[in-house]
């Protein structure tokens, strides 16, 4: 059921984007936009398949749907997760709170409701694979982290810690400017690349899931503190 | 208004004992009973005591009036017996005064020799033998009057009698009996007049002490019907307040509580009759959440099955629209066509689901303090490429603080943007384009609520219809094109939208004269709403005609 949609091209992509989704129609219509916009794209139409294609394509980002044949859309995002920082871009049909919810907890990193367009997909899909090609040499430090922009670790007391390329990206916000509060709207753009308002649920669930990595205690916050009706700051302790 | 309160208002004891009063039934059972038992008491024990006295001195005064009756018989046989018929008046009346007094002293009862009789003396005036310690005042004067002239018969009455010390000073009353009687002296054929003082101290004695004892077996009695009266009222209404507990818990959504069953008797059955209910009743919520369940559920199912195939074809439009150039240009148009009225489609399936979810009550609102003065920027920035368009110039009123409420910050920016691409909508009166039409959106806030109205000065609406706009797919007239696209739902899922915030959306309208929709919301979600911050007729609308 794998099947490379690419047809071979000279040019170098702008990435590899793994679609995951059980609707024919809509994975080769999928493929061929992103085509068209220079990326390479290769369809899984069954849940229980798509870890194999992940190994075997290492895809740039993923587009997976959440409800799928084989396994559960939510089984394969935390398995991805599970081995990898890939950016996961959630397809769903289903805007409702717990879909969402549930799905950016199990480590998507974005969600798009259908119908979607297609530009608006395109630019999820650029927003994450650009922040990879994005590095610059700085350290930075926030609370007893050490923050390696460039080499794109975090260490703290020699030890480093695992975070997906979105949580890194949100700290490092953060601790760019520590004497700032964010609000969700303004975290939603810089991080995840929105122009317009979108769902600041995006923004608490990742908060929540970056605290469980970095925090001493997750239910007493000191490194991503909140601050009551505004939005999140770094912390100074 | 105040004033009108100040006489009702009670001390606080006072008014915590009438409410006290007037919700346990415990209290007005127990008080009730006992004060119908008191008054019970009371007149079987006056009844009693009644008898009792009059029994008493009904023996007491045949008792007196024989004895007098003796004492006087044994004078009259000492007198008629005695040697001689010329002994001394005076001498013979002294032998009969100190025998009777005598005699009295030693059986307890005091006499007073008053006369002779037909002289019209008074007792009072002196002239009278008594015994030591018995003042002769002690005889009335209605019996004395009785005694005026010789030959009358013997008669008594109750009287007050006075007791002296040995310098003839009055120390004491007490209650007695007087019974007089006439002695004539065969010396000189004069009358006296014999009275004799029985006291009736014993028998006062003996009221006294049957009065005390009704009167403790009263009190007893009165304690003991509290008490029962109490214990049994306190039977039936332990379960009648353990009903109301668990009826309470019922209804605040605890569905699984019951009440516990013992014995079988009426309380027992009324329990099983409430747990019946009861489980009936959640039986009955459990099937409508079950139907809400599955509706939720096909409503989900529909969403994903429509919306990926729209998806596809959405993109499919999107390629064409994009390469329309190379068409031939019926086909280019074709594309342009598909293009548009995708978009339409899409609304309108986004806005029937929406309205389809709030119908399953699936709706959910994830509520956080909103500024209300931060959506209507938000939104005027988002509609003004459209406002411009129109020709339209968008103008916010809104105070320097913010004005916050409890709200689903993206609901309320739906309501509120739809509220606006409405007025744009309509906001040139006779569809003229030519001319700068305006939008006001004012936005206020107090301690209870927040507020935004939208105000425009187009077509306005007709007297009924400012409450059929939120009607589904209505339309003012139906004849009038659609300009902005509008699905018809939009202002239907603004009222569920507001419904589910638990606050207003209201219109405002008049022919000619503009509309205005103002949205009130609780500063807190769970609160209720009593008046708005803004007014619903906007400041500068004309006086209504009448």
């Amino acid at each position: 059921m794998v099947e490379h949609a690419a047809v071979a091209s000279d040019l170098p992509t702008k990435g590899r984007v793994l679609v995951v989704d059980d609707d024919a129609s809509l994975a080769e219509m999928l493929t061929i936009v992103l085509r068209q916009e220079g990326f390479d794209g290769r369809v899984v139409t069954r849940g229980d398949l798509a870890l194999d294609a992940f190994h075997e394509y290492r895809p740039d980002v993923v587009l997976l749907d959440l409800m799928l044949p084989g396994k559960d859309g939510i089984d394969v995002c935390r398995e991805i997760r599970a081995e990898s920082g890939v950016p996961i871009v959630m397809l769903t049909a289903k805007g409702d709170t717990v879909d969402v919810v549930v799905g950016l907890e199990s480590g998507a990193d974005d969600y798009v409701v259908k119908p979607f367009k297609p530009k608006e997909l395109v630019a999820r899909i650029r927003a994450r694979v650009r922040r990879n090609d994005r590095a610059s040499q700085e350290s930075l430090s926030i609370g007893d982290l050490a923050i390696d922009v460039a080499g794109h670790s975090v260490v703290r007391d020699g030890e480093v810690i695992n975070l997906t390329p979105l949580e890194f990206d949100l700290l490092v916000c953060l601790a760019r400017k520590p004497w700032q509060v964010f609000t969700r709207e303004v975290l939603l753009e810089q991080v995840w690349g929105y122009r317009h308002a979108a769902d600041t649920r995006l923004v608490n669930v990742h908060v929540q899931r970056l605290r469980s990595k970095v925090e001493h205690d997750p239910e007493n916050p000191e490194i991503v503190v909140t601050v009551r009706g505004v939005g999140y700051k770094a912390g100074t302790g | 208004m105040l004033r009108a309160r100040a006489p009702r208002r009670l001390p606080g004891a006072l008014r915590r004992g009438l409410t006290f009063w007037r919700r346990s039934i415990l209290a007005r059972v127990v008080a009730s009973t006992v004060i119908l038992t008191a008054l019970v008491i009371a007149g079987v024990g006056w009844l009693l005591l009644q008898q009792t006295r009059d029994g008493l001195l009904d023996d007491r005064v045949a008792a007196v009036t024989r004895e007098a009756a003796d004492e006087v018989r044994e004078a009259n046989g000492r007198l008629v017996s005695a040697p001689g018929q010329d002994s001394d008046a005076s001498e013979q009346r002294r032998d009969i005064t100190d025998l009777i007094i005598g005699r009295g002293s030693t059986r307890g009862y005091g006499v007073v020799v008053a006369g002779p009789t037909g002289g019209g003396a008074r007792i009072a005036e002196g002239g009278t033998e008594s015994s030591a310690d018995f003042s002769p005042s002690s005889v009335p004067l209605s019996l004395e009057r009785h005694f005026e002239r010789s030959g009358a018969t013997s008669a008594w009455t109750f009287t007050t009698i006075a007791r002296t010390d040995g310098d003839d000073t009055v120390v004491s009353h007490e209650p007695g009996i007087v019974v007089g009687s006439q002695v004539t002296l065969p010396s000189d054929g004069s009358t006296y007049n014999v009275y004799f003082l029985f006291p009736l101290k014993e028998q006062q004695d003996t009221i006294g002490l049957v009065t005390r004892t009704l009167l403790t077996a009263g009190v007893l009695m009165l304690l003991l019907v509290a008490g029962v009266s109490w214990l049994v009222t306190r039977q039936v209404v332990t379960p009648v307040r353990m009903a109301r507990q668990v009826a309470e818990r019922l209804a605040a959504g605890r569905l699984q509580e019951r009440l516990r069953v013992t014995g079988e008797d009426d309380l027992a059955r009324l329990a099983t009759s409430f747990n019946q209910m009861a489980s009936n009743l959640q039986r009955q919520i459990r099937q409508l959440e079950e139907l809400s369940r599955v509706q939720r559920r096909f409503v989900s199912d529909v969403s994903h099955e429509l919306r990926t195939p729209l998806t596809t074809v959405r993109m499919a439009g999107d390629v064409l629209h994009d390469a329309r150039r190379d068409f031939d240009p019926v086909t280019a148009r074709a594309a342009e066509l598909l293009q548009g009225e995708l978009d339409r489609f899409e609304t309108l399936l986004v806005d029937l689901l929406e309205i389809s979810r709030f119908d399953a009550g699936a709706a959910v609102l994830e509520a956080d303090d909103v500024n209300l003065v931060d959506v209507a920027h938000r939104v005027v920035d988002t509609t003004r490429a459209l406002a411009e368009q129109r020709n339209v110039r968008l103008e916010i009123e809104a105070p320097d603080h913010p004005c916050l409420a409890e709200a689903d910050v993206r609901r309320v920016e739906r309501v509120v943007r739809n509220l606006v691409t409405n007025a744009i909508d309509h906001a040139h009166a006779d569809g003229e384009r030519t001319t700068t039409a305006r939008v006001l959106i004012r936005v206020a806030g107090d301690e209870q609520a927040a507020a935004i109205a939208v105000r425009d000065y187009g077509v306005g609406l007709a007297p009924g219809e400012s409450a059929m706009v939120f009607n589904r797919f209505w339309r003012a007239d139906p004849a009038r094109a659609r300009t902005s696209g509008g699905t018809g739902l939009g202002l239907s899922i603004s009222m569920e939208d507001t419904h589910l915030h638990g606050g207003w959306l209201q219109a405002w309208g008049r022919p000619g004269e503009g509309s205005q929709f103002r949205l009130t919301l609780p500063r807190r979600v769970a609160g209720s709403l009593r008046q708005s911050p803004l007014p619903l007729v906007p400041d500068d609308a004309p006086e209504p005609v009448r």
